[in-house]
């Protein structure tokens, strides 16, 4: 198989190391006293929507810490290829380098046969991996994208079952932004009104859902190209802050000053020529 | 001991479900609802689809956890067509249901998936195989699998003739499914057929409003 791989690929079967290295943890750290840090999640709601011209991914931008906001503006849509982006639900450090690990791969990809990747591609890569790991890597993903075969949205989930879909919601918030989807789909939608759609659901989602907050992110992909729009909807109950937290400079009185230049003499100096042959 | 194949016991989509094939005078008729649930409480899909096409004339379908489904079976699609090359000839419909049975048969402590594969070729003609969740083959003239299977094997077997016409086989499957659909909460949404006969496999969609409808409703 022609595929070159950023990082190895394990030999076989499941790599398991850091789950019994964290049991073992536990157990010698204060006598299960200490427990390890919570991962940070996204509770999210993700969505997409097959329209016209392409896709449309939508995406919150809150991440949380148990029940602490982590992350009032953070960045859900992934880039994966200058075709295809990922929306991502779930552990926010899976989602984040499991996108990443596919982006790195896809470009190698594209590099070596002078193509751009197909969205069946990148689904195929993800399913193959989150397979392979049994559900350990906690990653919930939309994978939207447009290639020469069409505009195709797919669900992944971290077990590695695969969905083609025309809609999805994806998410703690999926219930609520699933039924302003159900609702509101047809086939072949007009920009405008996949954009609304899309915007709507991942609005319902922010009103519905504890983890789900803050502003709304769009990405339209078609193909002439992709418009990212960060944000594209900002929530309405961010406030102005009342005080001024900036020190005017003179708040704080100089008494006295003095200056004293510091002397540098060049002792040695090398030069290492690079090879760029 | 192994674990049943309902749905609350697998892990992240299941295809809690009713798959059939059902042998009839020239093809096969393969059939599934498209319904897929997490933990039995949410339907995560209405539309999914179960059947898989492993080659030009043999369809599997899927029951169990949906993401060991998809990978058994594309591991079977690359065997078949890695098969078909060496063998410069098409598949037996044995040889893809044997495939299958290897893969769950051997991987039976990590895998939670059971198949239906039916087809025809050259040699035996229309075929249907079950394989089980542990990995035994069967050969039958027809067959139900998935949770909403255990509704309707008093109406497979009373209503069931040999060498049905394809308009009889695809109304018995029809029939058949609809009736599990109707009592079995993991079991829904739409029909899909494949009849599958020397010259084509053919993809027939029942929609809900057109199920067929039984005394009660």
């Amino acid at each position: 198989m022609a595929l070159s791989n950023v990082l190895e690929l394990p030999a076989s079967g499941f790599n398991f190391e850091n789950s019994a290295r964290n049991a073992v943890l536990e157990d010698v750290l204060g006598d299960g006293k200490t427990k390890t840090p919570k991962p940070m999640k996204t509770g999210t709601t993700i969505a997409g929507v097959v329209y016209k011209d392409g896709v449309v991914l939508g995406a919150d931008t809150r991440a949380t810490s148990s029940e602490v906001v982590a992350d009032k503006m953070c960045a859900k849509i992934h880039y994966i290829a200058p075709n295809i982006y990922c929306c991502g639900a779930g552990t926010a450090a899976d989602t984040e380098k499991t996108t990443d690990l596919l982006s790195s791969n896809l470009t190698i990809f594209s590099m070596n046969s002078s193509r751009n990747p197909r969205v069946i591609m990148a689904v195929s890569i993800l399913q193959d991996m989150l397979f392979r790991y049994h559900g350990q890597i906690g990653a919930f993903l939309i994978l939207g994208g447009v290639d020469f075969t069409g505009s195709h949205l797919y669900s992944v989930g971290p077990y590695g079952s695969v969905n083609e879909v025309p809609y999805l919601a994806m998410g703690s918030g999926d219930h609520a932004a699933m039924g302003i989807l159900e609702d509101g789909f047809k086939p072949r939608l007009e920009l405008d009104e996949a954009k609304t759609l899309v915007c709507s659901a991942i609005h319902a989602g922010i009103m519905s859902d504890l983890g789900s907050g803050s502003n709304v992110d769009l990405c339209v992909i078609t193909r002439q190209g992709v418009d990212y729009i960060r944000p594209y909807q900002e929530s309405e109950f961010k406030d102005q802050r009342q005080g001024r937290y900036k020190y005017k400079p003179g708040t704080t009185p100089i008494l006295r000053e003095n200056v004293e230049p510091v002397e540098v003499e060049v002792m040695q100096e090398t030069v290492q020529k690079m090879d760029t042959a | 001991e192994h674990p049943k194949m309902s749905a609350s016991q697998v892990k992240g989509v299941s295809t809690g479900t009713t798959i059939l094939a059902v042998r009839f005078r020239g093809g096969v008729v393969i059939g599934s609802d498209s319904r897929a649930s997490i933990g039995g409480e949410y339907v995560s899909s209405r539309v999914i689809n179960k059947l898989v096409q492993v080659h030009d004339r043999i369809f599997c379908c899927m029951a169990g956890s949906l993401a060991d489904a998809q990978a058994v079976t594309k591991m079977a699609k690359f065997q078949l067509s890695f098969l078909s090359i060496q063998m410069e000839s098409p598949p037996l419909v044995k040889a893809a249901a044997s495939v299958l049975k290897e893969l769950c048969y051997r991987n039976k402590d990590e895998l939670q998936a059971g198949f239906i594969t039916a087809g025809w070729d050259k040699k035996k003609g229309p075929q249907v195989y079950t394989v089980s969740l542990g990995g035994m083959l069967v050969s039958q003239p027809f067959t139900i699998a998935g949770s909403g299977s255990t509704f309707i094997y008093g109406y497979v077997d009373a209503k069931y003739k040999p060498d049905m016409s394809r308009e009889e086989c695809m109304q018995f499957a029809t029939n058949a499914l609809a009736l599990a659909m109707g009592r079995d909460n993991v079991s829904g949404g739409v029909i899909h057929l494949v009849v599958i006969t020397e010259d084509k496999a053919e993809h027939v969609i029942v929609p809900g409003n057109k199920l067929p409808k039984f005394h009660d409703e």
